[in-house]
């Protein structure tokens, strides 16, 4: 059953390898731009699935991300690393601030809080001099990484693409299936009983607060590099529900079930653009047969299916009373 | 007399004005099984709140291995040695029993917040943790999601999950309540093994489990102490039959 997946998993790794050889097929950009939704959508999910945290703000990750590796490499001509190290660590940042702020309340109202802390990054970049506020900052060199890849060229670019995200995805995983990751699921399932063992529950929310919008960050500035472009549109609320619709999409209990729901949302807006307006109400429909058909997005559903006749098995060994002491 | 090991002193908190707990005074003595009883709304949750400190006292001190934790959070209480469980059961629903009980065994340093690092690096735990389950009755668990396991084994794995912290005071809410009365059996035999070598301080209901376990008993009525004394003395007191009689016979 696993092997399925596996196979499938294998099987979207080529294809995905192989898109730069076949840019008459599949748009190259396209396909970088989904694959840093899908880094931004599973670096959303440490919060939302893995912690038990909504954050209703992380388009201010995502776009200080973008707005800063652009500033970087526009204004400073920092060579591409050191720019999207920049935006990184600027998403990180704000990240360790958001949490510090928000993690003081919890549920609806931590969502507003951060909602209302990334109006005012919005607002900063709608003043700020060097964003070109409407226009958005355009014409950001791609330049040179590490002085050795020419990031003008479309090919290397897109490797430089995959191997990043790649990266950010692994940091994802790994993090979920760590110690760490073990105690943010203790938070998500029970927080008090997580604090009755010992654990300062505060300064885990803050740490995967920092790593979440870091890893969002890095997704932005992947964008900022690969569009040569930091707009507006990064940074605003729509963006935050976005991601929101991505992970319960693709499922909110998986660890890469978000990327599945980035790619369905962003091939829809792609595919269906000559609609206009339409997109919306069309996503908008997708998502309600989702959330009805399967509530556990695509992928928790798809898992469940696979997995399913061996618990059933198991459940009836478990179904027995209680008292089997050890007299 | 020796130093208690855990102590309040005029402990009260209100909340809006309502007394929950009022000018409430506590000596725990090392290594023995104290029980809180009362009626419901006796405020004796709250109390537990207040000594593990999930609440914040309104006024009033309190002492733990003649350390001043009153200022202090809750999880720096649980990390000194005092454990609490739940009135209801706390375990983490989607996690199996082994990953209930890993919790509880994870170290702090090298294990919890290193987020770069395999779940390979908690193995070394799984011994103590197979171990602790099979004491509580749930060797044929291990696997099974806390969520799927019936009422009084997910009071088990809760205990069992207690136990990993290795605690020297453990506050147990209610521990027998909605069980079935083997389940009552099994979890006041358990309570006592566990107990050995450790504090504990009990709230309960059943007044069999508790003349069977408790050294001494203290009984509360609308936030303050009634009257406290082993078992004989308290049953026999006069105000303590009435109150239960009065509160609606609930013991
Ligand atoms: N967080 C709270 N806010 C307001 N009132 C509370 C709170 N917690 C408990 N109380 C009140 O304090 C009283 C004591 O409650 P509790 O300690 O839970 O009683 P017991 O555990 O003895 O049944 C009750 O009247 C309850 O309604
Ligand atoms: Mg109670």
């Amino acid at each position: 059953m696993q092997t399925a997946l596996r196979l499938v998993a294998v099987l979207a790794l080529a294809a995905l390898l192989a898109v730069p050889l076949f840019p008459q097929i599949v748009y190259p950009v396209f396909v970088m731009q989904t694959l840093c939704f899908m880094l931004f959508a599973c670096a959303f999910n440490l919060l939302l699935g893995h912690t038990g945290i909504l954050s209703f703000g992380h388009a201010a990750f995502l776009g200080s991300g973008a707005y800063i590796t652009g500033y970087c490499a526009k204004f400073l001509a920092l060579p591409a690393e050191l720019s999207i190290l920049a935006g990184t660590l600027t998403g990180a940042a704000l990240g360790a601030v958001f949490g510090a702020l928000a993690i003081r309340r919890s549920g609806i109202y931590l969502a507003m809080i951060t909602l209302a802390m990334s109006q005012l990054v919005y607002f900063f970049y709608l003043q700020a001099p060097f964003t070109g506020a409407e226009d958005g900052m355009q014409q950001i060199p791609r330049g040179t990484l590490f002085g050795l890849l020419d990031l003008h060229n479309d090919v290397t670019l897109y490797y430089v693409v995959f191997a990043t995200i790649a990266g950010g995805l692994w940091v994802v995983w790994r993090t979920v299936n760590s110690p760490f990751g073990a105690v943010l699921r203790a938070i998500r399932e029970h927080e008090p009983r997580a604090i009755s063992l010992g654990y300062p529950v505060a300064r885990y929310k803050v740490v995967v607060f920092t790593l979440s919008a870091g890893l969002s960050g890095l997704a932005g500035s992947m964008k900022a590099i690969i569009f040569q472009l930091a707009a507006l549109n990064d940074v605003h609320w729509h963006t935050s529900g976005d991601v929101v619709l991505m992970t319960l999409l693709g499922g909110m209990n998986t660890v890469f079930g978000p990327a599945a729901g980035a790619l369905l949302v962003s091939a829809l807006t792609r595919y269906l653009d000559p609609f206009g307006a339409w997109v919306t109400v069309v996503i908008g429909v997708v998502f309600m047969a989702c959330v009805l058909v399967f509530r556990e997005g695509i992928v928790g559903k798809l898992q469940h299916v696979l997995r399913r006749r061996p618990r059933e098995k198991r459940q009836a060994v478990d179904r027995e009373g209680m008292v089997r002491t050890s007299e | 007399m020796s130093e208690p090991i855990l102590e309040a002193s005029n402990l009260s908190k209100n909340f809006n004005g309502f007394h929950a707990v009022n000018n409430v005074s506590l000596r725990i003595e090392q290594g023995t099984i104290h029980a809180l009883i009362g009626a419901n709304g006796a405020g004796k949750t709250t109390c537990f709140n207040l000594l593990s400190k999930f609440l914040a006292p309104s006024s009033g001190r309190i002492r733990l291995k003649g350390r001043d934790i009153t200022r202090f959070r809750p999880d720096r209480v649980a990390r000194l040695g005092l454990v609490r469980s739940f009135q209801l059961s706390a375990v983490f629903a989607s996690l199996t029993a082994l990953e209930n009980v890993g919790l509880a065994l994870q170290r702090r340093r090298g294990e919890s917040f290193d987020f770069w690092r395999s779940t390979r690096k908690l193995d070394d735990n799984r011994a103590r943790a197979e171990e602790l389950l099979d004491a509580v009755g749930l060797a044929d668990d291990h696997h099974t999601l806390a969520a799927e396991l019936p009422y009084g084994r997910k009071r088990a794995l809760e205990l069992a999950t207690t136990l990993g912290k290795d605690p020297e005071v453990m506050l147990l809410d209610e521990p027998t309540a909605g069980m079935a009365t083997e389940d009552v059996g099994h979890i006041t035999r358990l309570i006592r093994e566990v107990a050995r070598g450790r504090t504990v301080v009990m709230v309960e209901h059943n007044l069999g489990v508790v003349s069977e376990l408790c050294d001494r008993i203290t009984v509360l009525a609308r936030g303050e102490i009634l009257v406290e004394g082993d078992y004989d003395t308290v049953a026999r007191d006069e105000r303590v039959i009435e109150s239960y009689i009065g509160g609606g016979g609930h013991a």
